[in-house]
């Protein structure tokens, strides 16, 4: 699958914290319109730190990003972020939660708690707009912080590996209910996880990060045939599982 | 429900067999006696109703409480005010979060005479005495409640383009709040401290000259019903403040602890 039209670009991005900690190191990479790509690599390989610099929440050291052909210097409309921690308000119920981009954005209740109860109901959250963050179990919470980002509209969506915290039925319900999102809305996805199998399985391009500092050690365009199969086909797929071998074939001299 | 029920009734009991308690061996004491200035709980009790009824109970709470309510309401305001601002603000933080770290741990009611040396022995001289011991708490208090917002929620904020006002709008102080809140109540409890020691140093006023006075006619059962008395109604406020502080921020709605 040869790259479609990149809507998201990073050139030679590097980034060093105060204290002196290199967390990137000349990242390079291009991410295509209206799939998923996912950044994988080991932990503290600095993959929050790239979707930050992406999402414009911290600036890179070195380099630039650009997104839709414009460079970036801060967070923007065209995209949205999902934390890992869900980052939700502990003292708003979920219609709040899940209306509270658009509340920034200054849009009048009544026409923002409309959006966010339909976003609701595709989360599969209905009868749960007054319940509070603390009622809801961990897989229930990331639920409302991507039902949050998709208020807002936005064309790229960031996700810090949003499905860490939760079991893995949960997980793999979420990774369908993600593919089944891709296929019916004009998404950009931007995905980072430390699991081979997720990455494999989800993505349309995987970008392999080196450990610290990261650097883009290999990317990967999977190239999974889908077409009507289910997920446990897929997963015995032969490209599938080559994929899988591939990519740990690489990762497992990084682990000391 | 009625678990809960239950609970709550034999936690009543409980805390009426250690008033008695309490009581009891007050009363075995004042009867022994230790000391002559030491009254039975019952004379004390007797007392007390006499200065109830006489009207000179409710006469000296009334002169009590303008100084601690003109104080503390004086510090929810600037006080308040001046701990988010050194939350928000590196340069306020920089010049006067050593000065509240000092007044924190200096005891303050030594300074009480340098008052009143200064402003006389008015009013003005007792309302500073509540406000010098209350404010570092309510200071510290809503500094700290500003200083530890979850940066996850702050990025979350301008994730979604917050502007800044929004951020400590939406975000930081409704964080706070429950901290602010708490402030509040340890400054009321330092402010209790700092009118009876007020009332005791600078000129007799209140529940201060109640004590003051019957101890120096010998009225010991009225100097220990005016001294209970003050630390009954303090001790109520506080409790008071607390419930409240349960019911408006429950734990786990709570931004912080
Ligand atoms: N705010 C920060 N200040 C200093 N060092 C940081 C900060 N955030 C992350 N780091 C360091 O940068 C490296 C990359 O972190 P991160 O991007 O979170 O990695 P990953 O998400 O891949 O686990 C880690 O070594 C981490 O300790
Ligand atoms: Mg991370």
């Amino acid at each position: 699958m040869m790259p479609a039209e990149a809507i998201v670009e990073a050139r030679g991005v590097g980034k060093t914290y105060d204290g002196g900690v290199e967390a990137l190191k000349d990242v390079s990479l291009a991410l295509s319109r209206g799939r998923l790509n996912t950044l994988l690599g080991p932990s503290g390989c600095g993959k929050t730190t790239l979707l930050k610099i992406i999402a414009g929440l911290i600036p890179p050291s070195r380099g630039e990003v650009w997104v839709k052909g414009k460079k970036v210097d801060g967070p923007g409309p065209e995209r949205a972020f999902v934390f890992q921690d869900f980052a939700l308000l502990p003292w708003a119920n979920v219609l709040r939660n899940v209306a509270f981009g658009l509340e920034l954005r200054g849009m009048p209740k009544e026409q923002r708690d409309d959006l966010a109860r339909k976003q609701i109901a595709e989360a599969g959250l209905s009868g749960f707009e007054s319940s509070y963050p603390h009622q809801l179990s961990g897989g229930m919470r990331q639920r409302v912080g991507l039902a949050r980002a998709l208020a807002v509209d936005a064309d790229i969506i960031l996700m810090d590996e949003p499905f860490a915290s939760v079991d893995e039925q949960t997980r793999r319900k979420f990774q369908e209910e993600l593919l089944d999102l891709l296929r019916h809305k004009q998404k950009t996805v931007i995905f980072v996880t430390h699991s081979i199998e997720e990455a494999t399985y989800l993505s349309d391009q995987i970008v392999l990060l080196s450990p610290r500092p990261g650097t883009v050690s290999k990317i990967i365009h999977p190239n999974i045939e889908r077409g009507g199969r289910n997920p446990d086909e897929i997963r015995r797929d032969k490209n599938y599982l080559d994929v899988v071998d591939e990519i740990w074939q690489i990762l497992k001299h990084y682990v000391v | 429900m009625q678990r809960k029920e239950l609970i709550a009734k034999r936690r009543l009991v409980w805390q009426l067999i250690s008033f008695a308690l309490v009581f009891g061996l007050w009363e075995l004491a004042g009867r022994w006696p230790i000391s002559l200035a030491f009254p039975p709980f019952s004379k004390t009790f007797l007392a007390l109703l006499r200065m109830t009824a006489d009207g000179s109970l409710a006469k000296a709470y009334l002169s009590t409480a303008q100084p601690l309510v003109i104080g503390i309401v004086l510090c929810g305001i600037a006080g308040i005010g001046f701990g988010i601002g050194m939350g928000l603000s590196r340069t306020i933080e920089w010049f006067s979060l050593p000065v509240f770290i000092i007044l924190q741990a200096a005891p303050m009611a030594a300074i009480i005479p340098l008052i009143t040396y200064i402003y006389g022995i008015g009013l003005t001289s007792k309302v500073l005495a509540v406000v010098f011991l209350a404010a570092p708490v309510i200071v510290m208090n809503s500094y700290k409640g500003i200083r530890n917002t979850n940066p996850s929620l702050i990025q979350m904020c301008r994730s979604f383009l917050g502007t800044r006002r929004q951020e400590i709008i939406k975000i930081i102080l409704p964080h706070a709040a429950a901290l602010i809140f708490a402030g509040l109540r340890l400054g009321l409890a330092m402010g209790f401290i700092g009118i009876v020691i007020a009332e005791l140093l600078i000129t007799p006023t209140g529940i201060g000259d109640l004590i003051t006075y019957h101890s120096s006619v010998a009225d010991y059962p009225e100097m220990f019903a005016a001294i209970a008395s003050i630390i009954a109604v303090a001790a109520f406020a506080i409790h008071g403040l607390q419930r409240l502080e349960h019911k408006l921020f429950p734990p786990e709605i709570r931004g912080s602890s």
